[in-house]
């Protein structure tokens, strides 16, 4: 009674182990080869379930994503006219052909690794040697990991990799060139500050002389204005008095001299010396015949 | 069979288990009672029928089995997030996606789910680790079209627009978009001038590194989607900071020369304006006074005119004496009477002029031979009436 529920049981593992052994899952993220006694028999690339014959045949998987080949510390390049430069950069490779790709390189993908670095990186000498520093930096950046990709791929295909991109990211100068750059770059800026001083000093000193000459100009015509003012009232006063004193010009003379002596003679240090016999001494000395 | 499957058990199950391991406790609970139970069946009801042991344990058997199922169906059960999605692979392949809510799947090992979390705002940072002080120089250095150096720090926010993409189709995805802003920044950068980069186009550039790593990002299928990329920092490099900064000074030194020039303008100009009012104002009054002093003049001249033509004689007499007074009444004066003296006179005049500046009385000066008289009088003798004359020349012949 025991032994049926066991023979159930041991029966149920069986079958159960039986049937781990002859299927296997393909994820979505893989790649399958079935080998049968180390032969290839099978690729599954379709995610899913599948068979096998258990003990004869086994089973490599691959992943079918796309991998990063990332060259991590910057490599020396020449550029056209002699340049150095440090560039590092990143290859986006898939494998594609699983069976091209355990052929050629045993499925190991250090080795695959190994041999994208050496394409991407003789593509690179090959084609920073035609470029100049300003040419990698900047205006053909784009064509040049084009043709990188192009170049990489089409040798890729020998192992099964299809390489989606390479790109670059560091492209710099040397350290010791890194440093003849910040010097220039010290000077220019050094250059632009004494230019901006300069012009700056220059402006200064051109509005300045500006509000000068308004000075000067505002100072000149109201000198102007107020002597044409003073000139129209003295010929007005000198017209008035022509007027006025024109009626008499002798008694004007007269008159105007009394005024002048008044004028003249108001200090005591004015010292005058008299001759009493003058006209207005005349009654001084003597009385003179009064009535007469 | 779990080594088919990588994923299993240490990705995308943060909800799942949680409710697996509750259907399992409950499950272990009902188990627990109904085996007590069948226990106590067994021992209650063994004896009276012979033939139940076998259908007990074969009854029993099922039981397990059945509970067995039930806890494997269960374990089925997860929950996605409102945040998240749940994506359901049958043996590997994917067959769904699923949308927030408690969600089943059939169990493994015949469908496996991973959940994605969608909303969540991912973050890379570029040439800085944590605190943008905190640079990471291999990463912010780089090369201008002009082939300048600068220093760039700056933050890339992602998140997910396709779970399945995002799964699949990438060993290290999130790896990616570090790659991708490295790659896209340096391009754009390497493009443009380094005043550009570093004052006037920084939105532009950071917009155009936005572009070319989504475009970047397309091209690996990746999933994910660039929301937002931040500039922490765009500046030249330590080395030449120093002379930069000397730089924006100069043209803040230029503004203030400039400002100072003006400041200087904008105190002579109204100045002189100024000035040029008062001369102006002061010829108006000029004018004026000398018209009105002429005006005043002439009317006197003519008032006097008239009476002067009244009598001619005496009026000139009076007006000539009346002058006389007042020009005596102010001075020093010293009388010769040259025909009774002697042909040699002596005169200390310039004593005599500096005697009457301390002093203002009256000296007399002693003349050898003939008297000589030397009066001043008071600066009010100039405002006496003509009427004193008169009594005063009486008083100096005493």
């Amino acid at each position: 009674m025991n032994k049926t529920i066991s023979n159930v049981l041991i029966g149920a593992v069986a079958a159960l182990v039986l049937l781990s052994m002859s299927v296997f899952v393909v994820d979505q993220r893989q790649a399958a080869i079935v080998f049968q006694l180390g032969e290839m028999v099978g690729v599954k690339t379709d995610p899913g379930l599948y068979f096998k014959v258990p003990l004869m045949q086994n089973v490599r998987f691959f992943d079918s994503r796309i991998l990063t080949l990332d060259t991590g510390e910057p490599e020396r390049f020449i550029t056209a006219e002699k340049k150095n430069v440090m560039v590092d950069s990143f290859v986006k490779w898939r494998i594609v052909d699983v069976k091209q790709y355990y052929v050629s390189v045993g499925g190991d993908e250090v080795r695959a690794r190994t041999r994208l670095m050496q394409t991407v990186n003789s593509s690179m000498r090959e084609e920073f040697g035609k470029r100049t520093i300003h040419e990698v930096v900047s205006g053909e950046r784009e064509k040049i990991m084009t043709v990188l990709r192009e170049k990489t791929d089409a040798d890729a295909r020998k192992i099964g990799v299809q390489v989606l991109d390479v790109r670059l990211k560091r492209v710099d100068f040397p350290l010791e060139i890194s440093e003849s750059v910040y010097r220039r770059m010290d000077a220019e800026r050094k250059r632009v500050a004494n230019e901006l001083r300069a012009s700056g000093a220059a402006e200064g000193e051109k509005i300045k002389a500006d509000a000068d000459r308004q000075r000067e100009v505002i100072l000149a015509e109201a000198y102007r204005t107020a002597q044409k003012t003073k000139g129209e009232g003295d010929a007005k006063a000198s017209a008035l008095y022509a007027a006025a004193f024109g009626h008499n010009p002798e008694f004007y003379s007269f008159y105007r001299s009394l005024e002048a002596y008044k004028q003249s003679f108001k200090n005591k240090s004015d010292v005058m010396v008299l001759d009493p016999s003058s006209s207005f001494f005349k009654y001084l000395k003597n009385s003179g015949k009064g009535g007469k | 069979m779990g080594m088919n499957d990588p994923q299993w058990g240490n990705k995308g199950n943060g909800g799942p288990p949680d409710l697996e391991a509750l259907l399992r406790k409950l499950n272990e609970k009902i188990a627990a009672i109904m085996g007590s139970k069948g226990g106590m069946d067994k021992g209650g009801s063994g004896q009276p029928g012979g033939g139940t042991p076998m259908k007990g344990v074969g009854g029993s058997l099922g039981l397990i089995a059945a509970i067995a199922a039930l806890i494997w169906l269960g374990s089925g059960f997860y929950i996605v997030d409102a945040s998240q999605r749940g994506v359901v692979l049958r043996f590997g392949k994917k067959v769904e996606i699923t949308e927030p809510g408690p969600r089943w799947h059939l169990p493994f090992p015949v469908e496996t789910v991973e959940i994605v979390n969608l909303s969540q705002v991912r973050t890379v940072e570029v040439g800085y680790r944590d605190n943008v002080k905190n640079k990471m120089l291999k990463e912010s250095l780089m090369l201008t079209d002009d082939e300048n150096i600068i220093d760039i720090q700056f933050a890339v926010q992602y998140f997910l627009s396709d779970p399945a993409d995002y799964l699949f189709n990438n060993r290290m995805p999130d790896e990616n978009v570090r790659q991708a802003a490295e790659t896209a920044i340096r391009e754009v950068v390497g493009k443009n001038k380094m005043d550009y980069v570093l004052y006037e186009g920084r939105e532009q550039v950071a917009a155009a590194a936005t572009k070319l790593m989504q475009e970047i990002l397309d091209r690996y299928k990746s999933g994910i989607l660039i929301s937002k990329l931040t500039m922490q920092n765009a500046q030249p490099p330590e080395q030449v900071q120093a002379a930069f900064d000397d730089a924006v000074k100069a043209g803040q030194d230029r503004e203030r020369q400039k400002n100072e020039g003006q400041a200087y303008a904008n105190d002579v100009v109204p100045r002189a304006k100024g000035t040029a009012a008062r001369l102006i104002q002061e010829s108006e009054g000029y004018k004026q006074s000398v018209i009105a002093n002429a005006e005043g003049d002439a009317s006197r001249f003519k008032q006097i005119l008239v009476e002067y033509e009244k009598a001619p004689g005496v009026t000139r007499e009076r007006m000539y004496l009346d002058m006389m007074q007042q020009v005596m009444g102010n001075i020093s004066k010293v009388m010769v009477d040259q025909k009774n003296g002697n042909s040699l006179l002596y005169l200390p005049l310039d004593k005599l002029i500096e005697s009457t500046r301390p002093a203002s009385a009256a000296t007399e000066m002693p003349a050898a031979p003939a008297p000589a008289t030397s009066q001043s009088s008071d600066n009010t003798a100039a405002q006496r009436a003509r009427d004193s004359l008169l009594s005063r020349n009486r008083e100096a012949r005493q």
